[in-house]
């Protein structure tokens, strides 16, 4: 390797590739590392004491309860989806696929603002079904229904675009095998596609969770922001930091913060694992459309 | 609306096909077709008239313009450092790359409240940054510049990892031949990579651009949030919403739906031409 290069021309010398490097690290670590280390040291800027105060605080527990029993909802719903849609669109041939595939990704084209105006406009006291609501005594928008109901939309494409590509690169070869056998459809399920798709699905599950549990624009419109009810963790920080509760805002913040850098860690280590499972989303767009 | 298999070989081993169609096909409809098609019914009850009245209000088409122009900006910055970055990821090796490369998704596993509250802390009159470019007279926080450098920091994944792919992939020993043929850095650049890049490049432009247009948590903090000046669209219609003016968040929520979705068409169109005229890559 070193040989090639000294007998090839690079294009490019190696002061512009220093300076190529230098401005990419300047960038990266003025836009996203300075911005994780001062959650950190605001959030500590108090002092230990005071940290541990403000995350054992009883409505700082409540959110923290409300945002795991959301995604705990939310993720097992969009698994199921995720895997049925992968199933139909990587193991079948039929007409609408790509449409499909267009309309799956279609909550990602939407403002989390507007995933929670919708549910304002079905379930709210003047939506469609406010009136049968009330009637029934259900309580969907400023509630925790309403609150689910947004991160599941917001979250929705998240594990079918990352499984899809996994299941059509897997083909169907071994499925149709296992059916020759004479396996059922679940013991063909259960015994050769899952397997094969587990780091595949694990991917999805901890990048829908990481979205699930930050979710803010969608969840605060719909949540009506009742402290210790209807208060996940990202709303928390916000009536913290608008009270000029600066350290106890980035207190909860780097709770956020250390979800965020343990679903980095799980992904690297599931890219480490499954190679393929790095821009495999990306690369089957790109092959969808040709 | 049901596609329905093309039975070519009338053969079809593997069970499950209707179950698991059927049930992607309820389960969308039901969270997200349906939900949507709402917005769309209820700004229709509008009638034209106000919904038009609506929509031209000088605060509404302030914070349209905002939104859009913030967005536009912060895709371009994104676009040309987005490149940079990919490109020294994919093509050279340096201290902490690893750590470099994943800290790129950081804004996509990073909340955006906390990410909100991060670059306020830092670009606040008192902050790390802000107080810093505050000697040169210039302010970030609580100006249209902050809601760039949030929708910055919100874009950057899209692009760096729209590119990188197209990247590997593409043949280093052309440019080695460009340069052996006396080509120099910015010619091979401009005639060689280029050309192979810039569909990918345009459409991690439009996918960061499309997620800035519509992104509220990280850019309220920074924003300042002053009517005509520094108030993005999503926010007027949380604001419209807690007034009751249901209305009003309706059809402020249709053009960017509309907007939004033109986008998102476009972007499949031309990822379509770009490889069928360019062949499969």
């Amino acid at each position: 390797m070193a040989a090639a290069e000294t007998r090839i021309p690079r294009p490019l010398p190696k002061t512009g590739r220093l300076v190529l490097i230098a401005v990419a690290l300047t960038f990266l670590g003025l836009f996203l590392v300075l911005p994780l280390l001062v959650v950190f040291v605001q959030a500590l800027s108090k002092g230990v004491s005071a940290y541990a105060s403000a995350i054992s605080d009883p409505t700082a527990w409540a959110a923290v309860k409300l945002t795991l029993l959301v995604a705990a909802i939310a993720v097992p719903f969009n698994l199921v989806f995720g895997v049925a849609a992968a199933w139909a669109i990587a193991k079948f041939e039929f007409r609408g696929k790509s449409a499909l595939i267009t309309l799956i990704d279609l909550p990602f084209a939407v403002s989390p603002v507007i995933a929670g105006l919708v549910f304002i406009l079905l379930f709210g006291a003047h939506g469609w079904f406010g009136g049968t609501l009330r009637a029934h005594h259900i309580r969907v928008v400023f509630a925790v229904p309403g609150i689910v109901l947004a991160t599941i939309f917001v979250t929705f494409p998240f594990i079918a675009r990352e499984l899809i590509p996994v299941m059509q690169a897997q083909g169907k070869d071994d499925e149709e095998t296992a059916v020759s056998l004479g396996a059922t459809g679940w013991q063909t399920f259960w015994r050769v596609t899952l397997p094969n798709i587990r780091w595949g699905l694990m991917y999805g599950v901890l990048l829908c969770n990481a979205r699930a549990m930050g979710e803010f624009g969608a969840v605060s419109v719909v949540s009506g922001h009742i402290r210790g009810l209807t208060d996940t963790m990202p709303l928390h920080v916000e009536i913290l930091y608008n009270e000029y509760s600066y350290a106890a805002a980035f207190a909860v913040a780097s709770l956020l913060a250390l979800l965020a850098l343990l679903t980095l860690a799980g992904k690297g280590f599931l890219e480490w694992r499954q190679p393929e499972l790095r821009h495999a989303a990306r690369r089957a767009r790109w092959r969808e459309n040709s | 609306m049901t596609p329905e298999t093309r039975r070519s070989g009338a053969r079809r081993v593997l069970p499950g096909f209707g179950l698991t169609l059927g049930y992607t096909m309820v389960y969308l409809s039901l969270i997200v077709l349906i939900p949507l098609s709402a917005v769309f019914f209820r700004s229709l009850g509008l009638g034209w008239g106000h919904f038009w009245e609506v929509v031209t209000a000088p605060r509404v088409t302030a914070s349209l313009r905002l939104s859009f122009g913030a967005s536009l900006i912060a895709a371009l910055i994104n676009a040309v450092f987005g490149l940079i970055v990919a490109w020294v990821l994919v093509r050279h090796t340096f201290p902490f790359k690893r750590l470099a490369d994943a800290i790129v998704d950081l804004p996509f596993a990073l909340p955006t409240a906390v990410a909100g509250i991060a670059l306020t802390a830092l670009y606040a009159p008192n902050g790390w940054l802000g107080s810093l470019l505050g000697r040169w007279g210039i302010q970030v926080a609580f100006t249209p510049l902050g809601i760039v450098v949030a929708l910055t920091f919100i874009g950057l994944p899209f692009v760096v990892r729209t590119l990188q792919p197209v990247l590997e992939d593409l043949d280093k020993e052309v440019e080695q031949a460009a340069a052996t043929l006396g080509a120099s850095a910015a010619q091979t650049f401009a005639r060689v990579i280029l050309p192979a890049l810039w569909p990918a490049m345009l459409t991690g432009f439009a996918l960061s651009f499309a997620r800035a247009v519509g992104e509220y948590g990280s850019v309220i903090f920074i924003a300042g949030n002053m009517p005509m000046k520094s108030e993005i669209a999503p926010l007027l219609i949380v604001t419209k919403l807690e007034q009751y003016d249901f209305a009003g968040a309706t059809a402020i929520a249709v053009v960017m739906l509309v907007l939004s979705f033109a986008i998102m068409l476009g972007i499949n169109a031309f990822q379509h031409w770009a490889l069928t005229r360019h062949g499969g890559r």
